[in-house]
């Protein structure tokens, strides 16, 4: 269905877009080494549009989302470039400022809801602690809010359940509550950090049905975070895959399923069942890439069966190649990679 | 929840039967009795004297007999008459708790108050300077000895610098009021309560540092807390149920202490009433006291438990 | 009580994983030697054995070098302060405190080791055999455990000596029977925990005794834990002796003990005139204490990986 959603302009009109990522660099510094999580991604997101960034672990996908919030410790991480939302670089706020924006502008929803919410806190008391802070709702308002959005996300007889605490609900029940309790706010732009990795197969589905009727319903945009590009296909509009805290490929989520550019995103796809009907699953061969080494040239050719000696010397830039864009030499041989 | 507590109120009496065997048992084996300390053996005619006396007392009775009036008496509320005084031990020790619940009381709210706010401190800035110097007060806290900790500050505070007095809860001859009790407080209140900021300040600490970097404090900071509310309510707030242990298990130490520090500051409470009944041997008061100091202690333990299911909701008590 | 829950569970299990971690990196050595490398990296705790062994070797030594009898009075010399030929000064009836007090410590160093000594025989049976068993027998030691956890300790001490008469003898008993408890929790904790572990189901479905499950299996899995409990007992041993002894209820003047000469210092007369007869017992208990405590932090460190960092 996503396959007839209009392309959505990137920033072609006067509309300044809700989020861009320009040239972002996040280090981490320490007495022995330093290791390079983002080594400058530029991304760009509209309202109400859907994004979702695919990478392996360490690929650099969650520091990348976490020094959007400013919840990077400073040091030793060291975060330049610029987090644009709505046109304001985030990186230059102090701290006081950037608060008002977590949770009120931009909020987030975490990989593992077992232990995201506070087990003695009830879930009243966690769900109107933004809504009281930021929009200044009386208890009364905040309660009754979380009580309509528990309903919304389906949680029965919200109005009892608000006094229970988390270890009284189930896996699937607190991330639905994780979820509403991250739209307390109305928030612009909704991070969702893996939020069906730690959950069963069934509850997943669920999780994804419940977001996607949320985001049509709300018009928030979303920052899709997950390893997993399966989870990608139903869910969002455009998809960026990063390899070694960069974006290798971007592009329409069709797009990027019928024709993938980079041999990585061909090789996660060819591992995924269904998508490879009839086939066998392949793992890609190799690890990943240690943030501590840098390479000259492309960081996937240790692991790249279209390597030739450019990809060893020469680093390949992401280019723009009409409908998205990739970072590879050989982009042109991908039907080789099956 | 009530079930639970009146379980545990129902357990505790065969363990306050047992130990009133114990505590009776210990007072008999006494060398001497109040007799012995009332009449002095050079005295003449002190052997009958002495044996009129007994009769009195009910001392010449077999143990047993002894110890059974003395648990029905104890179970009426009635804790016998003192040996040497002849009042009612109930009323005796009745007298002096205000002295000591002032002392053990406000000693522990000062050092849970302070304990735990040095104890998140020292958390918050783990590793440094601050965090440093804490933890080597800690070691000297729990390292100082009670009466010399004491004999210090009356040293210094009291004798060098005047600014408090050596001794007593209120100036001889005067009525207690406010005032001068809070004045006569300082110094026993810190000594007996230093020892115990070090502890909680070490267990709160920890406590601290556990959940520190919990997935739900990262909750808290994503939804635009201010850092106050995140430290209260999803750092600190999840440290407590520890802490608290650690504050129902410090209560015995306290009742330990109270004694020390009242011989030390003269304090009119019940711990400079039991060295002197030890030391006059009398039985009854002595008995009235260790017993009483065994219900403080179960008390204390079932209130921690109780506490610590209203602070973490996770315990379930059945 | 009940206990905390154990909602570290995991952190344990990855600090576990780490140890061992760590000691297949020094494969070559013994796990004692590396619990001593472990130990002697802790600054504090290196610190603290250095001045601990100083204080043991001065006090043990004291009769080889100290130029006065402890308790030979000297009228002359009646409360004068530190000197060249008195350190420490000289106490009211002209004895040489420098010499009381490395004396004194001779008593409640000796109080201290013996207390610990036999806390540890008492504690550790008790308990192995409790963690062991389990069941009826288990229930029972534990009764009595918390029985005697219910007093506090120095109310139920003071009654004690109060029976037994004043001095060394009836301070060790009165110490030792109150706090043996603590270790047998300790043990039994520790064996329940590893009661149903592999190697030790392994090594009764081999068909091995008991007692032979217990000393070779259990048992050496306890040491860790148990000499740090027993070195943090020692400490409060020795603080309890000197409370007992300054109440006047424990070791009995003539003989100088740390506690019993600060005694004196109740009346204010010595408390305000001669503080030197008082600061430097109260000083050698403190730094007694704080140094077995600097230790007992190193030994935690070295020997029970799993427990924090306090």
């Amino acid at each position: 269905m996503m396959l007839s959603t209009p392309a959505v302009a990137m920033a072609e009109d006067q509309a300044v877009p809700l989020l861009q990522l320009k040239d972002l660099h996040i280090r981490f510094e320490s007495p022995e080494h330093t290791i390079h999580a983002v080594s400058g991604i530029s991304l760009s997101l509209d309202r109400g549009e859907s994004l979702a960034i695919v990478g392996e672990s360490g690929s650099g996908k969650t520091v990348a989302t976490q020094s959007i919030l400013g919840l990077l410790p400073q040091p030793p991480a060291v975060v330049q470039g610029e987090v644009l939302l709505d046109g304001t670089d985030l990186l230059l706020l102090d701290s006081e400022k950037l608060r008002k924006v977590r949770g009120s502008r931009i909020a987030v929803v975490f990989q593992d809801p077992m232990t995201s919410l506070n087990p003695v806190l009830d879930i009243a008391r966690q769900m109107t602690e933004a809504a009281r802070t930021h929009l200044g709702f009386s208890k009364r308002q905040a309660t009754n809010r979380a009580a309509d959005l528990l309903a919304r996300v389906g949680i029965p007889d919200p109005k009892r359940r608000l006094s229970d605490h988390p270890h009284q609900f189930s896996g699937g029940q607190r991330q639905r509550i994780c979820i509403a309790m991250a739209l307390m706010c109305d928030p612009e732009l909704l991070i969702a950090d893996e939020p069906t990795t730690a959950l069963d197969v069934t509850i997943q589905a669920q999780i994804m049905e419940l977001v996607t009727n949320l985001k049509t319903d709300l018009d928030v945009a979303i920052m899709w975070i997950t390893h997993d590009l399966g989870v990608a296909a139903n869910l969002v509009e455009r998809i960026s895959v990063m390899y070694g805290g960069r974006i290798v490929e971007s592009g329409k989520t069709s797009q990027v399923f019928s024709r993938p550019q980079h041999p990585y995103t061909a090789g996660l796809l060819a591992s995924l069942p269904g998508v490879s009907r009839g086939r066998r699953l392949k793992a890609i061969p190799g690890h990943p890439l240690d943030a501590r080494v840098v390479l000259d040239g492309c960081d996937f050719e240790p692991r790249c069966s279209l390597r030739t000696s450019k990809c060893i010397y020469e680093r390949p830039e992401l280019e723009s190649t009409g409908d998205g864009a990739v970072a590879c030499f050989e982009s042109a041989r991908i039907e080789e990679v099956t | 929840m009530w079930i639970y507590i009146v379980r545990r109120l129902l357990l505790s009496i065969p363990m306050l039967f047992v130990i009133s065997i114990i505590v009776f048992g210990l007072a008999n084996m006494m060398p001497g009795d109040a007799v012995t300390a009332m009449i002095s053996p050079e005295a003449p005619g002190s052997d009958e004297l002495s044996a009129i006396r007994r009769g009195q007392l009910g001392l010449d009775r077999p143990v047993i007999a002894q110890y059974s009036s003395w648990l029905g008496q104890v179970a009426q509320g009635n804790l016998g008459f003192s040996f040497i005084t002849g009042d009612s031990v109930t009323s005796t020790i009745g007298a002096r708790m205000s002295a000591t619940i002032i002392l053990m009381g406000t000693s522990l709210m000062f050092s849970i108050i302070v304990g735990v706010a040095l104890g998140v401190v020292s958390a918050l800035r783990q590793y440094s300077g601050t965090d440093y110097a804490l933890t080597l007060f800690g070691f000297i806290g729990l390292s100082i000895p009670l009466f010399f900790l004491g004999l210090v500050l009356v040293y210094l505070f009291a004798l060098r610098l005047d600014w408090f007095p050596t001794s007593g809860i209120s100036p001889a001859g005067q009525p207690r009021t406010i005032m001068s009790v809070l004045h006569h407080l300082v110094l026993p209140g810190i000594s007996l309560g230093l020892l115990r900021v070090a502890l909680f300040m070490r267990y709160t600490r920890a406590s601290v540092l556990e959940v520190l970097h919990a997935d739900w404090v990262s909750t808290a900071e994503s939804k635009g807390l201010k850092r106050r509310t995140v430290v209260a309510w999803h750092i600190v707030r999840n440290a407590l149920g520890p802490v608290l242990t650690v504050i129902g298990l410090a209560i015995p130490v306290l009742v330990s202490g109270a004694i020390v520090i009242e011989q030390v500051f003269q304090w009119p409470g019940i711990g400079l009433l039991f060295i002197n009944a030890v030391n006059q041997r009398d039985a009854p008061v002595l008995m009235g006291i260790v017993m009483l100091s065994a219900v403080v202690v179960i008390v204390a333990n079932l209130l921690t438990d109780i506490l610590y299911a209203w602070v973490d909701p996770r315990v379930r008590y059945d | 009580m009940t206990e905390p829950p154990l909602i570290d569970k995991a952190a344990g299990l990855d600090q576990m994983t780490h140890g061992d971690h760590a000691e297949t990196n020094y494969s070559s050595e013994s796990p004692g030697r590396l619990a001593l490398r472990r130990f002697w990296r802790h600054r504090l705790a290196r610190f603290g054995a250095i001045l601990l062994a100083t204080i043991v070797l001065a006090v043990l030594l004291s009769p080889i070098f100290i130029w006065h009898d402890p308790s030979t009075i000297n009228l002359n010399q009646r409360g004068t302060g530190p000197s060249l030929q008195h350190p420490f000064g000289t106490d009211r009836t002209g004895r040489d405190v420098f010499a009381r007090v490395l004396y004194g410590g001779r008593i409640s160093l000796f109080v201290g080791v013996v207390t610990m000594a036999l806390a540890a025989i008492v504690g550790i049976t008790v308990g192995a055999i409790s963690g062991f068993f389990g069941r009826w027998v288990d229930a029972t030691l534990m009764r009595v455990v918390d029985i005697v956890l219910t007093f506090p300790a120095l109310v139920i001490i003071i009654a004690l000596v109060a029976v037994l008469g004043p001095g060394v003898r009836s301070t060790i008993i009165a110490l030792s029977l109150l706090r043996w408890p603590q270790i047998a929790r300790i043990v039994r904790g520790e064996f329940l925990r590893l009661r149903e572990a592999d190697f030790v189901l392994a090594a009764e479905n081999a068909g091995a005794s008991p007692r032979v499950i217990i000393t070779r299996h259990l048992l050496p899995n306890v040491i860790g834990p148990v000499t740090v409990a027993l070195t943090l007992l020692m400490a409060d041993a020795i603080l309890l002796e000197a409370a007992l002894s300054f109440l006047g209820l424990g070791i009995q003047v003539p003989d100088p003990s740390w506690g019993n000469m600060l005694q004196d210092a109740q009346s204010i007369n010595v408390l305000e005139n001669l503080p030197w007869m008082w600061i430097f017992p109260g000083v050698f208990i403190m730094a007694t204490v704080l140094t077995i405590n600097f230790v007992g932090d190193g030994l935690r460190d070295a020997l029970d990986p799993r427990s924090g960092h306090g």
